[in-house]
């Protein structure tokens, strides 16, 4: 795996035993030494979403020991927004002369899954999801087919998203964001209206097989478009349980996509207690704040806990689990995507 | 994978028509759509050509059936109408008896509207109507279409520059043959914008003359906006509901190119690799294509590879003709309304032409259909659509060998 968000979460050998926070409604993620994943001349040009993404992308295949995966499949909810700004910037400050490609180039969708198959030299099949909250799960269904019809045996999954000034502002105008900067870390104690703004990439090597590093398995995805009532979520999720052979009883963990923000948290609470009292729970948005393909921070999160068999003592709300075998992870955006992904210990 | 998927709908608006009979009848009178400007104001009006819809905002909000009291991109509309038109075609009224999909591909999403509001935007970070900008990115389209269908299960949305919506066929067909799907509707939608239009024109792609593919003189591409939809249904709908087909997918390839961000790599290696794939899933030999939907930009990058490519895999090429020349490149579209096309040819025995061509290219020894071709037995058709960041696919559709 390979995890770049507002967290130090790129160094595998360590798992949130610090944790930064800041007093403020933007999370920025941080960026490594770019030049030890990226040829320096590639690194100048190159927009921040696709450094981040490339720098995850290789971690993630490093740490797999991976040197080429059958596949490459990226989410993204807003794609290169900083290229896309600058272009129409240029265009409309300039009124449509003395323009540069560069910027118009890397604007398009799908370059964070393009450039890791240029450095990787990666001719295999190559898809880029932009679904708002479902950009990320729409990659993990399509990787899934990939390995479950033999087309792949390795796949290179991953999500990839950028804050930048001008989108932090728009959304904060869309009343997305806390209007009053508080401490991230607690984000749940004080709810409000809007929640904090984030950003990351999180890339996974995927394979048929497991072996001795693997860290979970991702078993299965389901979205939910604009479900009417809890007891609709609650429902689909007794199938989506049922269709991987569970119960709610078999969750170990919860792992949930709750924001601070009122009017989206509370569909959180009336699943759990309704569906899985007593299960423990553990949240991620205080941690890499909220953005379209967030939950990938999740999974990231959710299968380093299925490897370590061990939940941070800062993270777990609830009595630590007996056992360390299934979780779930429920996630939704604006309240109309609403996502399922299990992970199940390796 | 062995599950036969169909194709039981189409629908189209472009350039050459606003749904699917108009645009049969342009082809067959080798109408183009490329003309002069019309839609916006930009410096590159009377220089630059493009095929629009000929519709104004009004004019397509009513085409689309709406009656104004929502906001929609153009983006949105042009799908909503081909959309629509696709799901009539295969004679579906009710979308939840069977499980049903919506895979919508889009490259500028809303960006016709975030164009006013970044203008006001950039002046004052106060300024600018929020609900220009808030259908932004890609999602938007799709969900509003999804809504309008009464689709409210497997929606999502495809970016993979102008390969996009060719791959939602792609994960269309995936999705029935897992068996996460029954039918999918699958295809894109793309509206010109200032964007593209001065994105392409930086690249210096852009042929003021309008674009002649595979042509020795090609100068570049011409914009166009449309927006595509097949309806993709699993054999046991067609059995079950006695459907007749209009068309079977017998194979699709992915692949990518990973030579350059925007440029091809001069062997084709992407666009062998996409077409191979295709080829060894539908199990036919290239000799058995009878007509090929190439990309065929009119680009002099892309023509060249996408010539070699062909040249090392069929020999001889078979008919093949760039339809560019009718509808423009619609990008995020292409994929979609080069398949819709293919599938007309395959229904009325018709090639339709190149337009624009007079001089060959001289790396290569193949030249492309310039006039309409009646009567033909066309049992297989290889389309292709290669996008930027070296993504190529290529889909393989055929007369269908089932009738109810």
């Amino acid at each position: 795996m390979g995890c770049i968000s507002p967290q130090p979460t790129l160094d595998n050998k360590s798992f949130l035993e610090e944790t930064v926070s800041v007093e403020s409604s933007r999370m920025k993620a941080i960026g490594p030494n770019y030049k030890e994943f990226i040829p320096p001349e590639m690194v100048r040009r190159m927009g921040r979403i696709i450094k981040m993404g490339v720098a995850a992308a290789k971690t993630s295949l490093a740490d797999a020991e991976c040197q080429l995966p059958d596949a490459i499949i990226t989410g993204t909810g807003l794609g290169c927004i900083e290229d896309t700004e600058k272009f129409l910037g240029n265009m409309i400050r300039n009124n449509e002369e003395f323009l540069t490609p560069t910027a118009f180039i890397q604007s398009t969708h799908n370059t964070v899954s393009a450039q890791i198959a240029l450095l990787i030299k990666c001719h295999g099949y190559n898809f880029t999801y932009v679904h708002r909250g479902f950009s990320f799960e729409t990659a993990i269904l399509d990787s899934l087919m990939q390995i479950e019809s033999g087309q792949a045996k390795s796949v290179l999954l991953g999500a990839a998203d950028e804050l930048t000034e001008n989108s932090f502002q728009i959304q904060s105008r869309m009343g997305y964001w806390r209007q009053k900067p508080a401490d991230n870390l607690k984000l749940f104690e004080h709810p409000t209206k809007g929640t904090v703004a984030g950003e990351g990439a999180a890339f996974f090597l995927l394979h048929e097989k497991k072996n001795s590093n693997t860290y979970a398995v991702l078993q299965d995805v389901e979205m939910l478009f604009r479900p009417d009532s809890p007891e609709e979520v609650i429902s689909e999720i007794k199938l989506f349980l049922e269709r991987n052979g569970l119960k709610e009883s078999n969750i170990d963990l919860l792992v949930l996509g709750r924001n601070g923000d009122i009017r989206f948290d509370s569909i959180y609470d009336s699943v759990t207690e309704t569906a899985f009292p007593g299960v423990p729970t553990c949240n991620f948005k205080h941690l890499c704040g909220e953005y379209m393909t967030a939950s990938s921070f999740g999974v990231w999160m959710a299968s380093r806990i299925l490897k370590n068999q061990q939940i941070p003592d800062m993270l777990i709300i609830g009595k630590k689990p007996e056992t360390l075998k299934h979780i779930l992870l429920y996630n939704h955006y604006q309240g109309i995507n609403h996502t399922l992904i299990l992970l199940s210990q390796a | 994978m062995s599950k036969r998927i169909y194709i039981t709908g189409i629908g189209m608006i472009s350039a050459i028509g606003n749904n699917v009979p108009e645009i049969l009848t342009s082809l067959e009178a080798s109408k183009t759509g490329i003309g002069e400007i019309t839609l916006f104001p930009t410096l590159h009006r009377g220089s630059l050509p493009m095929a629009e819809v000929k519709l104004s905002a009004t004019q397509l909000l009513n085409l689309a059936g709406q009656n104004g009291s929502q906001q929609f991109t153009r983006t949105t509309l042009l799908g909503m109408v081909a959309a629509k038109e696709a799901l009539k075609s295969a004679g579906i009224d009710a979308v939840d008896t069977w499980k049903t999909g919506l895979i919508s591909a889009t490259s500028v999403g809303g960006m016709d509207r975030t164009e006013h509001f970044y203008k006001e935007f950039l002046e004052d970070q106060s300024k600018g109507r929020l609900r220009d900008v808030i259908n932004h990115d890609c999602g938007d389209s799709t969900e509003r279409i999804a809504i309008e269908l009464g689709i409210n299960k497997l929606i999502s949305t495809i970016s993979t520059a102008c390969s996009s919506s060719a791959n939602t066929i792609i994960f269309g067909a995936n999705l029935i043959r897992s068996g996460k799907a029954e039918r999918v509707i699958a295809g894109g939608t793309d509206s010109v914008t200032k964007f593209t239009l001065n994105g392409f024109n930086t690249l210096m792609i852009l042929d003021k003359r309008g674009c002649h593919p595979f042509d020795e003189h090609r100068a570049g591409l011409t914009l166009g906006e449309g927006a595509a939809y097949v309806v993709l249904e699993s054999e046991e709908i067609v059995m079950k509901e006695g459907k007749q087909p209009l068309a079977e997918l017998t194979g699709y390839g992915n692949a990518n190119d990973a030579y350059h961000q925007t440029a091809s790599s001069p062997d084709g290696t992407g666009p062998f690799l996409a077409m191979t794939k295709a080829l060894k899933m539908s199990n036919l030999t290239p000799a058995e294509i009878d007509y090929i939907n190439v990309h065929g930009t009119g680009t002099e990058n892309n023509d060249l590879s996408e010539g070699i490519a062909l040249e090392r895999i069929f020999d001889p090429v078979p008919l093949f003709s760039s339809t560019k020349t009718y509808t423009g490149h619609t990008l995020g579209a292409a994929g979609a309304v080069e398949a819709v096309i293919s599938i007309l040819s395959i229904q009325n025995g018709m090639i339709f032409p190149n337009l624009q061509f007079s001089t060959p290219m001289k790396e290569l020894n193949i030249r492309p259909v310039t006039e309409v071709l009646t009567g033909q037995n066309i049992r297989h058709v290889l389309s292709n659509s290669f996008g930027f960041g070296g993504n190529n696919s290529t889909l393989i559709i055929s007369k269908p060998t089932y009738s109810s």
